[in-house]
């Protein structure tokens, strides 16, 4: 009886947690796969369909821009943030002076909302009143940096912000794993006469394996979700022109009414985070289980 | 037979002391009547305007419970959910547009019939407004408001820096005054380049250019031969024309920041909502002397109908009812509707009132409304939300873009499919 009760108490425990995950999330997510399959718009509805609503969200211009701007943010956005967030932790990693005061101002930027980060890149970036107009007053006649307004750039503009705000969080964690690192490797490397560069590139990094991984899901994440900073920066404009999935589907679950396409926008994001990140748990789960 | 005519007397005879009364009503016996009232009337203008309305209904008898709710389309949510939830307020705002339509086939929503016929709705209330709130006969919602989209509104020390003497008064005056205006050294068009507002110019446009007769078959019959049309290719490469008078700056501008141009004269014209006379009054600037207002261009332009309305969630609570349709009453009164619009900017439902009070802007707009031939709903009063928003995606992208004008017209049949 004593041992019954010993093994049940652990699973009341999680009890109230996995019942969230189970109707809140994969609840929510078999919903939201329903209605992408109905003709629902503010209500939800169960005209069947089948999948009227894929075929016309792919259909759609709009969506298929903000894919294509997905993509390019995602791309750029990772690999920004992993670069800089890299060079920052080897840069306080060489025991500089103020190493406190450093990593508080690199790390600073990710304590602001996204919300807060696009408004103030708003206004650095706009050329009427930002950076640009600065610099031309300052006696550079012919600076210009008016990205924000430009049809083809205007995407990079909410890269640049979101990294400024993102690589102070991968410096953290490459930090934290960077001084994980055993110094007798280093001793080893320096006995060897490696230079430092190639010892981080080739023995460092590797090792820091399983943080990067972190640090790519955090980063995946991030960009699937990626709404406000658009908001706040160019409300996907001009135009069209810097739209995200996450800003079309919202742009369809309310002011426009339209719960079933905007559901199937979900489900195409749902799927495409799963396609993404499940090779990365695999391989985890993997290495897990030869290790044990 | 005698019986019924004597109920018909008392009725309309009651009907008429409550119409007249309505200011100074007889407080109803017991414990006013509660109403929750959701609306996303948050800025300074706004919250003045919706104070008039509790005011009113207060002196009605009623108890007014304010919920407000930042931006339009979260307090529809917000609305729709409480709808959904079993919670429904008593009232919840929306705009004059197919957009509470869902919730109607749902069968969610109380009409308000009763007082839409002892009042007589169908008597003052202008076409468009009763086609949107009338639905398969039953009155759904009680207009608040009658807001029009594309005004012209113009800066009086731009046009004098400029040597323009006058506003115009047709299209091509419009754009040698932009020219004048360039010319000058002011940014001719204050412009915000947002969706919604690229939308706004193309109204505009397309109510002065295109005129009624396309206005409907774009809007009202989704006529693809018209889309198609060379009058309504015209509209567009007039639309696309104004993108040349705009500033660097006009991405993503707000559009109360573009009214601030016009207001320091950095700026000669914009085009935006009746609601810029909300910006213009809290800098002190007088209609006619500090700024010009152009409704449309010539004798037959077009009033572009928007505005707001209020519906009631379906309850069977008899307090609720009555509340429900002590506030349509309330809301639709005369003294209420000038009090409202004066704060908010807009004009009264009913042209049947004593607008000596109001300015300029308000009694022009409620002369040109007086004409039905002129009167003619906002696109959005004809298409879906989602309808809208995809035309709106097309204009915003031709706004921004090079796109030829063959592939605009053909993108607009698109996104008005059903």
């Amino acid at each position: 009886m004593k041992r019954l009760l010993r093994q049940i108490t652990p699973w009341t425990a999680l009890l109230p947690l996995a019942a969230t995950v189970l109707v809140g999330y994969l609840g929510a997510a078999v919903w939201s796969l329903y209605i992408s399959m109905t003709s629902s718009r503010t209500f939800p509805s169960t005209n069947f369909v089948g999948l009227e609503q894929y075929e016309r969200l792919f259909d759609n211009e709009r969506w298929m821009l903000a894919l294509h701007n997905l993509a390019i943010y995602g791309v750029l956005f990772i690999l920004a943030c992993v670069v800089i967030g890299f060079l920052l932790a080897v840069f306080i990693d060489q025991k500089v002076r103020g190493e406190g005061v450093l990593r508080v101002a690199f790390l600073y930027p990710y304590a602001m909302s996204f919300v807060a980060t696009g408004l103030v890149w708003q206004w650095v970036l706009n050329p009427e009143s930002g950076l640009q107009n600065a610099m031309q007053q300052l006696g550079w006649k012919d600076f210009t940096f008016d990205w924000i307004i430009d049809q083809d750039k205007a995407i990079y503009t909410i890269v640049i912000a979101s990294v400024w705000q993102g690589a102070g969080l991968v410096m953290a964690l490459m930090l934290a794993g960077l001084r994980g690192i055993d110094e007798e490797i280093w001793k080893a490397a320096r006995l060897d006469g490696i230079p430092a560069w190639r010892v981080y590139l080739s023995i460092v990094l590797p090792m820091l394996g399983p943080t990067l991984a972190t640090v790519f899901v955090l980063l995946s994440t991030a960009v699937v979700k990626a709404f406000d900073v658009v908001i706040a920066m160019t409300q996907g404009g001009p135009g069209t022109a810097s739209d995200l999935p996450a800003k079309f589907i919202m742009d369809h679950l309310f002011g426009r009414a339209n719960l079933g396409l905007a559901s199937a926008g979900a489900m195409t994001m749902l799927l495409t985070v799963l396609i993404i990140v499940s090779p990365l748990l695999y391989v985890r789960s993997r290495r897990k289980e030869g290790r044990a | 037979m005698k019986r019924q005519a004597l109920l018909l007397t008392a009725t309309v005879l009651a009907a008429s002391i409550a119409a007249s009364n309505a200011q100074a009503q007889t407080k109803p016996a017991g414990p006013p009547l509660k109403a929750e009232v959701i609306h996303w009337w948050t800025s300074g203008g706004e919250s003045a305007a919706v104070k008039t309305l509790a005011d009113a209904y207060r002196a009605a008898g009623g108890e007014w419970q304010d919920t407000a709710i930042a931006l339009g389309e979260q307090a529809r949510s917000v609305a729709i959910n409480r709808i959904i939830g079993g919670k429904a307020p008593t009232a919840a705002q929306f705009n004059t547009t197919k957009q509470f339509y869902d919730i109607v086939d749902q069968g969610l929503l109380n009409n308000v019939d009763d007082v839409a016929i002892r009042d007589g709705w169908d008597k003052f209330l202008p076409e468009v407004v009763l086609n949107v709130i009338r639905v398969k006969g039953h009155y759904y919602a009680a207009p608040v408001n009658i807001h029009m989209p594309a005004w012209a509104w113009t800066s009086k020390a731009a046009f004098k820096k400029a040597g323009i003497k006058d506003d115009p008064k047709t299209m091509d005056e419009l754009f040698a005054d932009l020219d004048k205006l360039k010319a000058a050294g002011i940014v001719p068009l204050a412009h915000g380049g947002q969706g919604w507002q690229d939308n706004t110019v193309f109204t505009f446009v397309l109510s002065n250019v295109g005129g009624r007769e396309l206005y409907l078959k774009l809007f009202r019959d989704r006529d693809p031969a018209a889309i198609k049309s060379d009058a309504f290719k015209n509209v567009l490469l007039t639309f696309k024309r104004l993108h040349n008078y705009v500033d660097k700056g006009s991405p993503g501008r707000n559009w109360n920041d573009a009214t601030a141009m016009i207001i320091t004269g950095r700026a000669g014209i914009q085009i935006m909502g009746d609601w810029a006379k909300g910006e213009f009054s809290l800098a002190k600037q007088e209609a006619g002397k500090d700024y010009g207002c152009v409704a449309g261009f010539g004798p037959k332009s077009l009033y572009v109908i928007q505005g707001d309305v209020m519906v009631f969630p379906r309850t069977s609570d008899p307090k609720q009812v009555a509340a429900q349709k002590l506030l349509a009453s309330v809301i639709t009164n005369p003294q209420t509707q000038v009090a409202f619009s004066m704060k908010k900017g807009s004009v009264p439902i009913r042209t049947d009132v004593d607008a000596s009070k109001m300015d300029v802007c308000a009694q022009a707009g409620l002369a040109i409304l007086k004409d039905k031939s002129r009167q003619i709903g906002n696109g959005e009063s004809y298409i879906t939300p989602d309808q809208n928003g995809a035309l709106q995606d097309v204009i915003s992208n031709y706004w921004n873009r090079d796109i030829p004008v063959e592939k605009v017209q053909k993108d607009i049949i698109a996104a008005l499919r059903d």
